[in-house]
């Protein structure tokens, strides 16, 4: 103790802290996900929606000197990307899978190549709110430093539950999700409310990114999402479209990453690739548990194509 | 881009004869406008291993005469293939870097047994008598950089803890962790160095996991292996702790914190083969070397760094440099589970091919390589 160190504490520290640190891009992911799949619609494409939002939230904080301008950023180029997905849906047959692989290819690929001048400067960063004040041991407080976006996305999700629930346009965006023809019988475009969702989808996913070029990793380059807009989207699946959910599974998410890094850094060596294997070995075990041949996903939007 | 390749793909089935004709032409020295290709995996701003490599490509580029080609992001497939060819068919390169460890085989030398007149240098080290004599493969004994770095590192760190974030245990990162404890040791007898292995060359993520993981468990000074060291070097400079970098000189990233780093030093290589093959010499078909041949190199030593930690390390770098070399593997050499690796009385010298197949871990390093 003496040397600074705190032994075996290190681990559930490192998941705690990694549940904070890593969490919040599949958080924001997976709301966003969730709206737009409970409107009836998939969009894939986040995975290329949160890195064009990491790059352009990076391009804008280092242009301006302003990273919640980057957010925001972020926000818009997602809900472009949004649009873009929800217009080409729109149109007669359309496959929305098909689709947002497209776009998952076409957003990656374009924040690569915007992105080139990107990699080596370093743009100001997010600044994190320090609740670990209470303690003398800095690696509780390292591990406490919180990003304002990740309090955002734990309100977001009992909020999203609540307006699920009981706001009008929570349910309409349901309505439009489980029944296409109830939501035109009212009077409603269920087009738009679709567009509308995947918008506000892509918005979070946007921000989702410019957590991890503003924050945490905290650093613009090309291998900075590796597949963490598709594990939230598959995240929303197991979370059964339910908001709250998407909350402790993002966590969890975020605590599984950490503990590969965590139990080598105390002398747990053997099978570290199956440690930090454990998010996608969660999945899979969480899919086993879950998943019945007998009948449909619970939970799942009826108007889904995937279970259409 | 696909539709890009279909088509040059349909120029070079054309162009192809006739550039080999004119290739057998081409004399060994180089026409007043020779064009060189060279070939990253990943992006050559990277702050990394594709950056040092894009140095010495800039370096070439100022030489008259010379005109330089680069394609970024050309994955280890047959990809690299179709970049080959392009570039000697389309714009006539007479001389490739494919730079990445999986562009050897088989496509390198593919290539080179298709163009025998072009040259062919890869980095990585993996030529051997059976591949064509127009392909080589150069390395640096960059471990050489990474104990200089370990000897600053052992007397920065207060705790005499040390961190390496490494890639995967295959024995060119082995010897790199190895080296660079065996240096801090040489400081601080005491000093440790803690490994994680992240799994994968590119891993933004477990790479600041792995560093905020080390430094909760005390540790005061960082270095890596791994393919950009940018996340690693900005991590821990933000939570206060010190580091060595890798690859190329980060020390823009993180001023303060930034003691020195093991580089390589292409921009001082690139340049002699050029040379050599304008005077008509041909290049070693296996070119090695470490800091007495400038192919590698340390960083500039930072502010942290004390006076009696500099003069350490230049006095053991004036030992690198000097005729005698200096072996850092010397007999008597335990590993972290008590077993002994190099019999006493055999020194290993940089060239030894026995450090080429390390597959253990020094006492004094923290972890296992399995």
């Amino acid at each position: 103790m003496a040397d600074g160190s705190i032994g075996l504490w290190t681990v559930p520290l490192a998941v705690l802290g990694g549940a904070i640190r890593v969490s919040t891009p599949f958080l924001f992911v997976s709301l966003g996900e969730c709206i737009t799949e409970r409107s009836g619609r998939i969009n894939l494409g986040l995975e290329g929606t949160l890195v064009m939002g990491a790059m352009s939230a990076y391009g804008i904080s280092y242009l301006t000197g302003s990273p919640w301008l980057g957010v925001l950023a972020a926000g818009i180029t997602g809900a472009l990307l949004g649009a873009l997905h929800a217009g080409i849906c729109s149109l007669p047959r359309v496959n929305d899978i098909a689709v947002g692989i497209a776009l998952m290819l076409f957003g990656t690929g374009l924040a690569f190549y915007l992105g080139k001048p990107l990699i080596e400067p370093t743009a100001p960063r997010l600044p994190a709110i320090d609740f670990g004040w209470w303690s003398d041991i800095p690696q509780v407080r390292a591990a406490l430093r919180v990003n304002v976006l990740f309090l955002i996305g734990v309100a977001l999700a009992p909020i999203l539950y609540w307006a699920f629930r009981t706001t009008r346009w929570g349910l309409l965006i349901r309505t439009a999700g489980e029944s296409s023809d109830a939501a035109r019988a009212m009077g409603h475009s269920v087009l738009l409310i679709r567009l509308r969702a995947t918008m506000v989808g892509g918005f979070l996913a946007g921000i989702g990114g410019s957590f991890l070029s503003l924050f945490y990793p905290g650093s613009w380059n090309e291998g900075l999402s590796s597949g963490q807009g598709i594990t939230a989207v598959a995240l929303v699946i197991f979370a059964r479209w339910d908001p709250l959910l998407c909350l402790w599974a993002s966590l969890a998410f975020g605590g599984a990453a950490a503990l590969g890094p965590a139990l080598q850094s105390v002398g747990v060596t053997s099978g570290y690739h199956l440690f930090n294997a454990a998010p996608y070995i969660l999945t899979l075990a969480i899919m086993i548990i879950t998943c019945s041949p007998k009948r449909t996903l619970t939970g799942a939007p009826a108007e889904l194509s995937i279970t259409r | 881009m696909e539709f890009g390749r279909i088509s040059r793909r349909h120029l070079l089935q054309g162009g192809a004869a006739l550039t080999l004709g004119a290739a057998t032409g081409a004399r060994p020295s180089f026409a007043a406008e020779t064009t060189i290709g060279f070939i990253y995996v990943g992006s050559r701003d990277d702050y990394g291993y594709n950056q040092a490599h894009a140095q010495g490509a800039a370096a070439l580029k100022k030489i008259p005469g010379l005109k330089v080609v680069e394609e970024e992001k050309v994955p280890e497939t047959d990809a690299v293939e179709k970049t080959i060819e392009s570039m000697i068919n389309l714009d006539g390169a007479t001389l490739l870097f494919p730079t990445s460890f999986g562009y050897y085989n088989p496509h390198m030398v593919k290539m080179a047994k298709k163009f025998p007149k072009l040259h062919f240098e890869h980095c990585g080290g993996l030529w051997s008598d059976k591949d064509p004599k127009n392909a080589g493969s150069y390395f640096g004994y960059i471990d050489e950089a990474q104990y200089i770095s370990g000897i600053v590192a052992g007397y920065s760190s207060k705790s005499g803890k040390l961190g390496f974030v490494a890639a995967k245990p295959i024995p060119q990162v082995l010897r790199n962790i190895n080296a660079f404890a065996l240096g801090a040791r040489l400081a601080n007898p005491k000093a440790t160095t803690q490994v994680i292995f992240t799994g994968d060359w590119s891993m933004p993520v477990k790479e600041a996991e792995a560093t905020n993981s080390l430094i909760d468990q005390g540790v005061d000074v960082l270095t890596c292996h791994v393919d950009g060291p940018k996340t690693m070097v900005e991590n821990a400079a933000r939570r206060g702790a010190m580091v060595c970098g890798y690859h190329v000189n980060q020390s823009p990233l993180a001023p303060k914190a930034y003691l020195t780093g093991a580089e390589w030093n292409w921009e001082a290589l690139y340049p002699k083969f050029v040379k050599m093959i304008a005077a008509g010499e041909s290049i070693p078909n296996f070119y090695r070397g470490g800091l007495k041949e400038e192919i590698v190199k340390t960083s500039p030593y930072g502010e942290a760094v004390s006076a009696e930690a500099r003069k350490h390390a230049d006095d053991v770098k004036a030992k690198f440099l000097s005729g005698d070399g200096y072996a850092i593997f010397k007999g008597g050499l335990v590993d972290n589970k008590g077993k002994t690796v190099i019999a006493a009385g055999t020194d290993r010298g940089q060239k030894d091919p026995e450090l080429e197949k390390m597959d253990y871990l020094v006492e004094g390093v923290v972890g296992a390589t399995s």
